[in-house]
């Protein structure tokens, strides 16, 4: 639609995982602070990044996405003492899945977005962008309708 | 986990302009109209807010008039309206867990108010993620669980002894653990206080007379909790005795005289460790050369004697304040206190004032940042001016420097740049110079680990919202209270203690508690008993039971947090999160994908 960025310009559209109380209110106050940002940026929140599913990272760079953002509870996250961990080896597997189904593991990142982290939010969403810009588009666009 | 296919489903979906707020970016009858025809829609309707009873009177008209099996709320943040909108669905007869809240402002229009093309077709996107998310719902229940009468306050403060008495006099039973050999926390050593110059030990020996005559109240002192198991509604909670243990009550506890190690059960756990002050640093604005003093010690300074000021056996004839030691330290510098302290003003100038009415002639200066003597205080900061006291507001980048006079008189030399006189440099000579430290957090690592209570940036305990959920943790049936949230005067730390107790009583006096039923669920079918998400709960929530020849892994959902920790170690797929299943979550990535591709 209008307005929208095209595939693969200076404006590539990534998920964002966040979890409902550590790094989705971050990326809120982002918002009510009116930080901008591009609106190709989504999220999606879940009660903790330790349940994220590697396979939903590949999914959505196959179904549109140019890249995927776990906004991670780092070591503030209420449930797992050891959550940073299982987010960076889920991080890896998801990287993992990239690589067999021949896309770039770079295409997912990860970093811990605390409560009042807008500033780092829109600051990591920034250099994600511009990493994924010099990966330029996802280049099998046969595997995104694979799904 | 078969689910019912979404295009049969009822589905109304509501999109909220918030009065301009999201419709001022957002194109709200494009996306209703971009979203009117998704597999499920009946009803899509705009509102100028969702929110209002008007609107949620049309809701639940719509659902029970259309019948309707699911519902879109898209406006503000699920932080803010979740429990508003499930009540809607609730009171219409529907599962208010078929409801789904899409956050169109926060992440939406007030981020992209410089692309309202790309904030609308964002907010189609949500949309029909939220769409697709609702479509796959099946309707669940409320997890109930007994509860224990009793509650567990942690923290012999003022904020925890008057909440410990209102607990009790909600007839409820309380143990209050305090780590120190005695109750009273930091108001328990000090004197007058602002506002009303209520002396603060005397107050705080009040208090603790009151408690110790509660049956329904044990003391113990000198005591930690060293561990936390069960569930919410009932925890079990270890505490070390290491000093002696007061006041038994009637909670069928262990003598705590004679226990080094015991164990409690209570429904709930109210947190108040209160806070720290912070220790400037050798040689921080003169910090540890004589005359040279913290607020906390030159209170204690006033309050030693009635007399005429002295310190070190010279008298005290002119003081110079400066404000904000230790707290509003530049942003990015690590470990920095960013946080004002609140108090610390208002303190300084009743303790101002308190000096003045003992001898008007001592000459006092107030070198400030930006005076916070906030709401009524306001009144102490006019009549400490009218009393005598000079403020002087420095420059930040310039803060005030402090050093030793030569000679043998002694006394101190403060140079500080005046801001508003355009920067001018002023030597004062003092006598004594006050530090005017804040709050820091306290040291709790251990108790931290064993509540499992989320940590700020500033390092003081989190809520999970300041304004809609303020002493209620991630945890369920853990609040917090008082200091130990950030800097508080004494007056906000007992309230929110209050309203901790209310949090808490209202749950525990009912006798039972319902939990969100969004929980781990096994598919027997597909589960191969591997011991993977056993190992991965550190909750011990995962179990094992025979299903015929084969065993599969059953999960107890009172114990559940919910985490979804274990959903990724499955290596056959077998374990969802209720509300945030595979297929919703795959379903939501098409939704949005879709919107972008």
């Amino acid at each position: 639609m209008a307005g929208h960025p095209p595939t693969g310009d200076q404006h590539p559209r990534i998920l964002v995982f966040s979890t409902n109380t550590i790094s989705d209110p971050g990326i809120d106050l982002a918002g009510s602070s009116h930080l901008h940002y591009s609106p190709g940026i989504r999220t999606i929140s879940l009660p903790c990044t330790s349940g994220i599913k590697p396979a939903w990272i590949r999914h959505a760079i196959q179904r549109g996405f140019d890249g995927v953002f776990i906004a991670a509870d780092g070591d503030e996250c209420a449930y797992l003492p050891d959550c940073a961990e299982r987010a960076s080896d889920i991080t890896a597997r998801g990287q993992q899945l990239l690589r067999e189904a021949d896309l770039a593991p770079q295409r997912v990142k990860m970093a811990a977005i605390c409560s009042v982290c807008a500033d780092p939010f829109i600051t990591h969403m920034r250099e994600f962008a511009a990493a994924l810009t010099r990966l330029g588009p996802v280049h099998a666009p046969a595997e995104r309708v694979a799904v | 986990m078969s689910e019912p296919s979404p295009a049969d489903r009822r589905i109304g979906v509501y999109v909220c302009s918030c009065g301009g707020n999201i419709s001022d970016y957002v194109d709200v009858p494009q996306v209703i109209e971009r979203v009117r025809d998704e597999p499920g829609v009946v009803v899509a309707r705009r509102a100028m807010f969702t929110c209002s009873d008007a609107t949620q009177q049309e809701i639940i008209a719509d659902i029970r008039q259309q019948r309707l099996d699911g519902l879109v709320v898209a406006s503000c943040s699920p932080k803010l309206h979740t429990e508003t909108f499930r009540a809607v669905a609730r009171r219409a007869g529907l599962n208010p867990y078929q409801y789904t809240q899409v956050n169109i402002r926060e992440q939406c229009s007030w981020a992209h108010t410089d692309d309202h093309d790309g904030a609308t077709g964002k907010a189609i996107g949500l949309v029909r993620a939220g769409i697709a998310r609702t479509a796959r719902t099946r309707p669940l229940e409320p997890i109930t669980v007994e509860t224990v009468p009793r509650a567990l306050v942690i923290g012999g403060g003022i904020t925890g002894l008057r909440a410990a008495l209102a607990l009790a006099d909600l007839g409820l039973g309380v143990f209050l653990v305090e780590r120190e050999a005695t109750l009273g926390g930091w108001v328990g050593g000090f004197g007058a206080m602002f506002p009303h110059d209520r002396d603060g030990r005397t107050l705080i020996a009040g208090l603790v007379d009151r408690v110790r005559a509660r049956e329904e109240i044990t003391v113990f002192t000198g005591a930690e909790v060293v561990s936390r198991s069960g569930s919410f509604g009932n925890y079990r909670a270890g505490i070390r005795v290491s000093g002696t243990g007061t006041g038994i009550g009637a909670n069928g506890g262990p003598d705590p005289k004679t226990a080094e190690s015991i164990t409690v059960e209570v429904g709930a756990v109210l947190v108040a460790t209160g806070f720290d002050t912070y220790e400037p640093g050798e040689g921080e604005l003169g910090y540890g050369q004589g005359g040279v003093l913290t607020l906390p010690q030159f209170k204690t300074l006033v309050d030693a004697t009635d007399g005429p000021l002295t310190h070190q056996g010279r008298p005290v004839r002119t003081i110079a304040y400066i404000y904000c030691v230790g707290s509003r330290q530049p942003h990015g510098t690590p470990g920095a206190n960013e946080h004002c302290s609140r108090f610390c003003c208002t303190a300084t100038v009743h303790t101002a004032l308190r000096v003045s009415a003992r001898d008007a002639s001592v000459r006092q200066y107030h070198l400030y940042r930006d005076m916070r003597s906030y709401g009524k205080y306001e009144l102490l900061f006019d009549a400490s001016r009218r009393a005598g006291s000079r403020y002087l507001k420095v420059v930040d980048d310039q803060p005030p420097e402090v050093a030793a006079q030569d000679g043998p008189a002694g006394g101190l030399t403060v140079t500080a740049h005046d801001a508003l006189a355009g920067g001018e440099e002023l030597a004062l000579p003092v006598d004594l110079v006050v530090l005017v430290t804040g709050a820091v957090p306290r040291a709790n690592e251990e108790l931290t680990g064993v509540l499992k209570i989320p940590v700020g940036t500033d390092r003081f305990y989190n809520e999970i919202h300041p304004k809609l959920r303020p002493v209620e943790t991630v945890v369920d049936g853990v609040t917090i209270a008082g200091a130990c949230q950030g800097p508080k005067t004494s007056i906000e730390a007992v309230t929110s203690g209050l309203a901790a107790v209310a949090q808490s009583a209202a749950i525990l006096k009912r006798g039972h508690a319902e939990l969100d039923p969004l929980v781990a669920v096994v598919d027997p079918l597909a589960c191969g008993w591997c011991d993977r998400c056993q190992d991965s709960c550190p909750y011990g929530a995962i179990g094992r039971a025979k299903r015929g020849e084969s065993e599969v892994a059953v999960i107890d959902e009172t114990v559940c947090k919910g985490c979804g920790g274990c959903v990724p170690v499955c290596p056959r797929d077998a374990i969802d999160l209720h509300g945030y299943t595979d297929t919703q979550i795959t379903s939501m990535i098409d939704g949005l994908a879709e919107a972008v591709a």
